[in-house]
């Protein structure tokens, strides 16, 4: 448990009434590839947004290797959560990719790239020019460096934002479903990216719904289900070996 | 008649000064105070500050440009404020834009994906930075086409400026009135002032518009 | 100078204002919604003209629309009011006045009525000539009510910017509320306390009038978005 890089304890999240995390408990080792994966309204995405504190979570702790995200707890005093302007240092260690890119129009693909080496890292703009270019290479979009984001397609946008994520370095990659949202010819480029990603040894957390690629690409596979785990373990074993019912109906379901 | 044609447009653009000073004064004051109220308006999470600018926004909406500005120059002087005539136009004006352009900078700001910002807070930006690099300048593209169509609005409410009897367009073209007697031909060539001055405007609002247009495809 | 110091002439004459700025805001009222008429009109000629298929009516409603767009409504009035009897045309203060707030916001009416056709979807007319309906009929049972529920809330919005400048009238000497407000702030010599009580009673007509387009607007949307 100690070698872990993140790790989720007892994770609520209430939206009103409605409880959508009920209590979530996993981890992930430096340099695991760790899938989440389930049936849509399962809160898998909320999960993840939850690592990063774009949603505030209700109950529990996330902790980034030994420190405690999101919450202030000074000795003596009440915990208190983090604002926004608090919370920027330790966003910077997690890099996220959106299910919809997210790309910022305004700004040049080297700059989506390189804005925040700049401005958040405080990075030489040529050093972080450099840096940008690098990454852009990894992800084969360096040759559009100068373009907008609105004229690329939907999956070279995700390849971008898959850079921009790079660029800052992160210890930790997130994605949330980061190939739902592109058209199907699109989705092999960014599996590949992604993938290419996985074996340089990333720690990655992915929400996702292509479930061959998270056999194929994870190294464990977290199974939620109406707000709590119902299973996990090493990738291929779950997928083809499901123990629970809810898994198997919900592998059958999506896998004809 | 083309004599007395000469006469007039001589005298009428002696108001041309003042029309576009009262104009580009309001202008710069509505940008300033709309950008920032909205400034506030969308990211500042007080009750008490929506309520006065949601409150300024609507009394300065509501109430006509003329009652502002006989308020401002003859009102605020029976209480010891004696403002110019110019001043007090750029300011009322200049007042009553500022409500209008909150709203437009306002849509601007809402009109973005709550991702925008997030994908910002992700990579490790502080809000303010947030709000500076990446949201505003996207703001600001989205409301540059109103802003400029407001611009020709400004121009031709300079004229109310004459009932406070700032020397601008209007104003001279009443007091040839009572020098020439050339009632049609004075407001015509007005009115014919007034189109020259606004074309500018509208082409370069046209050819932003025109230039952005690709931009907001996603 | 304290509150209560400032409130003290309304209470001492508030009593003779009221009937007399309550007797101008009729004026005030009738020219508006005389000009609303004159721009509702407008606006459906414009259009009108703007549908035909030949290039001509087309361009000189545009014409007609990018002029008034650069013009202001003052000026337009003083052309009407002091301008034509130059030319022998003469007319009182009153029907300048809802002339030229009809003339200019006739423009607007016609963009207004444009964006309007412009959200029915086209295969709307199809289908009712499809059925058979005339043009008319189509355009009378189909078209229009749609039409109409589309543009309530910026006819709305149109006739409080119409409303509010209807008080320029008042320089053509109009007698509506605002000239009221100039003949009794000379005389009492109360100009803030007179154009306070001037604004807050245009105040009084044009915000629930916003508040209700803001409403038909909303309901609108939510009715668009829920049909999508």
């Amino acid at each position: 448990m100690s070698n872990a890089l993140l790790r989720v304890e007892s994770l609520r999240k209430s939206y009103g009434a409605v409880e959508v995390l009920r209590g979530i408990d996993f981890s992930v080792r430096k340099g695991e590839k760790v899938a989440l994966i389930g049936p849509s309204g399962s809160g898998k995405s909320t999960c993840l947004r939850c690592v990063n504190m774009l949603e505030k979570p209700s109950a529990g702790a996330i902790w980034l290797e030994e420190e405690r995200v999101g919450v202030r707890a000074s000795a003596g005093q009440r915990e208190r959560l983090m604002s926004d302007a608090e919370l920027a240092p330790q966003r910077r260690q997690m890099g996220m990719v959106f299910q919809l890119f997210y790309l910022w129009p305004h700004l040049t693909v080297l700059e989506n790239v390189s804005v925040g080496l700049i401005k958040v890292q405080g990075v030489p703009a040529a050093e972080a020019k450099a840096i940008a270019l690098e990454m852009l290479e990894k992800v084969h979009m360096a040759h559009k460096a100068q373009a907008y984001p609105d004229f690329l397609s939907g999956g070279q946008q995700q390849r971008v934002a898959i850079a921009r994520a790079l660029a800052q370095r992160p210890k930790l990659l997130l994605f949330d479903e980061p190939t739902s949202a592109l058209d199907p010819e699109l989705v092999g480029e960014v599996l590949n990216v992604i993938h290419e990603l996985a074996d340089e040894g990333r720690t990655m957390l992915l929400v996702t719904h292509e479930i061959r690629f998270a056999r194929d690409v994870a190294d464990r596979v977290i199974f939620m289900d109406g707000g709590v785990v119902v299973e996990e373990g090493p990738a291929r074993e779950l997928i083809q070996h499901p123990r629970h019912e809810r898994t198997q109906a919900f592998l059958r379901q999506i896998s004809p | 008649m083309l004599l007395r044609f000469d006469t007039i447009l001589a005298g009428l653009l002696q108001g041309v000064g003042v029309t576009l000073g009262v104009t580009f004064g309001a202008l710069l004051i509505a940008i300033i105070l709309g950008f920032a109220l909205a400034l506030l308006r969308v990211f500042w999470p007080s009750r008490i500050g929506a309520f006065v600018i949601d409150a300024y926004i609507e009394l300065f909406r509501n109430i006509p440009a003329l009652a502002h500005l006989f308020l401002i120059y003859y009102g605020l002087a029976s209480v010891g404020v004696q403002l110019g005539s110019v001043t007090a136009a750029i300011l009322g004006l200049g007042l009553i834009g500022g409500a209008s352009l909150c709203d437009v900078f306002r849509a601007g700001f809402e009109a973005l994906h709550k991702g925008q910002r997030e994908a910002a807070l992700a990579i490790g930006m502080r809000p303010s930075q947030a709000i500076r690099l990446i949201l505003t300048p996207q703001a600001l593209r989205i409301a540059l086409p109103p802003v400029g169509n407001y611009a020709t609005q400004l121009l031709k409410d300079s004229s109310i400026a004459s009932a406070i009897a700032a020397p601008e367009i209007m104003f001279f073209a009443r007091s040839l009135v009572t020098s020439t007697f050339e009632t049609t031909l004075i407001y015509v060539t007005a009115a014919g002032l007034y189109i020259l001055m606004s074309l500018p405007i509208v082409f370069a609002v046209r050819a932003l518009e025109k230039r952005y247009a690709g931009g907001q495809a996603a | 100078m304290s509150m209560i110091g400032f409130l003290q002439p309304f209470a001492e004459y508030g009593g003779e204002w009221a009937p007399r700025m309550l007797d101008a805001a009729r004026i005030t009222a009738a020219i508006s919604l005389w000009g609303f008429l004159v721009a509702l009109g407008v606006g459906a000629l414009l259009a009108a003209l703007r549908a035909r298929k030949h290039w001509l009516p087309g361009l000189l409603a545009q014409g007609y629309i990018n002029l008034t767009r650069g013009v202001p409504l003052l000026a337009v009035l003083f052309l009407l009011y002091f301008g034509l009897p130059g030319i022998g045309i003469t007319m009182s203060a009153f029907v300048a006045g809802a002339l030229g707030l009809g003339l200019c916001f006739g423009a607007q009416m016609a963009e207004v009525f444009r964006a309007g056709l412009e959200a029915i979807h086209r295969g709307q007319r199809e289908a009712a000539l499809a059925v058979g309906m005339t043009p008319m009929a189509a355009f009378r049972l189909i078209t229009l009510p749609q039409l109409i529920r589309i543009i309530a809330p910026s006819l709305v919005t149109t006739f409080v910017a119409l409303l509010k400048d209807s008080s320029l009238c008042a320089l053509i000497t109009v007698h509506d509320l605002m000239l009221e407000g100039r003949a009794l702030a000379t005389e009492y010599f109360l100009p803030m306390h007179i154009f306070l009580a001037i604004g807050l009673f245009y105040f009084a007509i044009a915000w629930p009038l916003s508040l209700a387009a803001r409403v038909l607007g909303h309901r609108l949307n939510r009715r668009r978005a829920g049909a999508a």
